[in-house]
């Protein structure tokens, strides 16, 4: 069998003998459903779309993404484990590859697990699903990039706290960078070029133009490159480990 | 086969490895002896190719481990130092996991499994968290899965410590029954060791190669070897004429349980001699031994000779 496969079999299967993926689980379906109906009046808007489930999702993965990400490489790193690890006959990047798929593959799971909302709004009335089709992609794409920043910054440091605040650090900033109240802050002092070049990094902007069930390019290309330029990162990180 | 020619590995200013060249031939099982800290694991961790080298190189059965990584890493089995292992995994789910990792199609794949499972006897803790085991169980685990793909080259960083002399002799016993044609290097600080397990012994201190010998050789460097030491009662006497006699150099006795020993001249033989000589006298001996020599002594000499030198790295 393929390493990658490997891997990703071994990190699917401790997320879940470890209370990891029941706890991130509940916590998730039960936050997305709460935030939808109270936070987002989900009943009082009267449209029949799941917007206010969606618009939830980037805060969602804030905390509960580096959650999942945190224990990647700190964990091993620190148990020792890097050493077995590195030492069987696998590259870096397929040890990377293996641990971002099951992270990846287990908030996929997440989202196919909130398919009652989805029920819910088709039988209150007649949504659009193909716009809630390409939400979903949108925020899996998103829950993607979230990981491969986890993923790189848990190669950083053998501590799963520092991980874990960092990864929600840079999520936060790459949330908030396009908000128009940070646009408004910088736009005195910044070259309106550079505002603009800066907006383009903005995660949120990249995800409300895929919810709104318009699938293009640059967005998709976006996430992408975001993933693998993290992965990137992280599998330098690791490499710059075995030389220092 | 495992070569190594002027590894090194600096960490800042210190020099863990320094210029290390061995080289160990299938069939030899080299202890690499060393105090703690001097450099014996960042030695082999370089030679699995989990450290870069500073400079210098490592290679595993002919293949260069930083330019043919993948096929250096299929030639050897590697033990890291305190046997890590995921602990919240069965043994079974472990070993499986291995098992994958080492591209065994799923048929040969089981029989290895089923064979290391037995060689080290862990068909009862199969089933169990390897979190919940005893040390020297989660060793085992460590062992099984170094030799699971049953490779040419071993390596294993202290493969006994902290094992209970009875399971530290089925380790033995089983590196033994590998040691036929396969390449094996061992690091240690137990002295015994090597005695039981090498047949070649390789004592490097602060990252220099210090000494490269058989264990008898290494043992004929002590001041102990070729000496002959007794038990006798009221001795007193016959000390002054073992001291007379011309192959003796000097005599020691143990201030606590009074065990005399008798020192020879470079290369004079002192068994027979003080044997008859106490025969004369007529002392009751309860026992005699001639001394092989003794290891720790050879050790420390080596290890602390040069204490003032020390690597650098720029």
């Amino acid at each position: 069998m393929n390493p990658v496969n490997a891997v990703l079999r071994r990190e699917l299967r401790s997320y879940f003998v470890t209370p990891v993926a029941y706890v991130f689980l509940v916590i998730f379906l039960v936050l997305a459903g709460i935030l939808t109906f109270y936070a987002g009046d989900f009943y009082e808007r009267g449209q029949a779309d799941l917007q206010p489930f969606f618009v939830m999702h980037p805060w969602l993965y804030l905390i509960l993404v580096p959650a999942i990400t945190m224990r990647m490489w700190a964990e091993e790193t620190k148990g020792g484990t890097l050493e077995l690890l590195l030492t069987l006959p696998l590259t870096l990047w397929q040890a990377m590859l293996g641990k971002f798929f099951a992270a990846w593959l287990f908030i996929g799971l997440a989202l196919v697990l909130t398919f009652p909302i989805w029920i819910t709004v088709n039988y209150l009335g007649s949504p659009d699903n193909g716009v809630i089709l390409a939400s979903y992609l949108g925020s899996w794409l998103m829950a993607g990039t979230f990981i491969a920043i986890g993923a790189c910054l848990s190669a950083l440091t053998r501590s799963q706290v520092v991980a874990f605040i960092l990864t929600a650090l840079v999520c936060v900033l790459l949330i908030l960078v396009g908000q128009p109240q940070v646009l408004d802050f910088f736009s005195g002092t910044l070259p309106r070029k550079l505002i603009n070049a800066v907006a383009h990094l903005s995660m949120l902007r990249h995800f409300e133009a895929i919810a709104r069930g318009v699938l293009d390019v640059r967005d998709l290309l976006y996430f992408l490159l975001s993933m693998v330029g993290w992965l990137v990162a992280g599998v330098l990180l690791l490499d710059l480990k075995r030389m220092r | 086969m495992i070569e190594t020619d002027q590894l090194t590995r600096c960490y800042g200013n210190l020099t863990a490895v320094d210029a290390l060249s061995i080289r160990v031939e299938p069939g030899q099982v080299l202890g690499l002896l060393g105090p703690n800290g001097a450099g014996k694991s960042t030695a082999m961790r370089m030679i699995a190719g989990f450290l870069v080298p500073t400079s210098g190189t490592a290679r595993v059965c002919g293949y260069d481990v930083s330019r043919e990584p993948l096929k250096a890493k299929r030639a050897l089995g590697y033990l890291p130092e305190g046997a890590p292992s995921y602990g919240e995994m069965t043994v079974r789910e472990f070993l499986q996991f291995i098992v994958r990792m080492r591209g065994f199609k799923p048929d040969t794949g089981y029989r290895r499994f089923e064979a290391v499972v037995q060689q080290l006897q862990l068909e009862d803790v199969l089933g169990l968290c390897i979190d919940t085991l005893s040390k020297g169980l989660r060793r085992r685990v460590g062992l099984a899965q170094a030799i699971l793909h049953d490779p040419p080259v071993l390596m294993l960083d202290e493969p006994t410590d902290g094992l209970d002399p009875n399971q530290k002799h089925a380790v033995r016993q089983l590196i033994d029954v590998m040691a036929r044609e396969r390449t094996i290097l061992i690091s240690t600080h137990l002295l015994e060791e090597v005695h039981a397990l090498c047949n070649r012994v390789v004592i490097i201190a602060r990252g220099k190669l210090l000494a490269d010998a058989t264990p008898a050789e290494l043992e004929a460097r002590s001041r102990y070897h070729g000496a002959v030491s007794f038990s006798a009662p009221g001795s007193g006497m016959s000390q002054e004429m073992l001291g007379r006699l011309p192959q003796v150099a000097a005599i020691e006795v143990d201030p606590l349980d009074g065990r005399i020993t008798v020192f020879p001249k470079p290369g004079e033989r002192i068994l027979e001699p003080v044997e008859t000589l106490l025969r004369e006298q007529g002392l009751e001996v309860s026992e005699i031994q001639l001394e092989r020599g003794r290891l720790d002594e050879v050790f420390r000499q080596i290890t602390t000779a040069e204490s003032s030198v020390t690597g650098s790295c720029a």
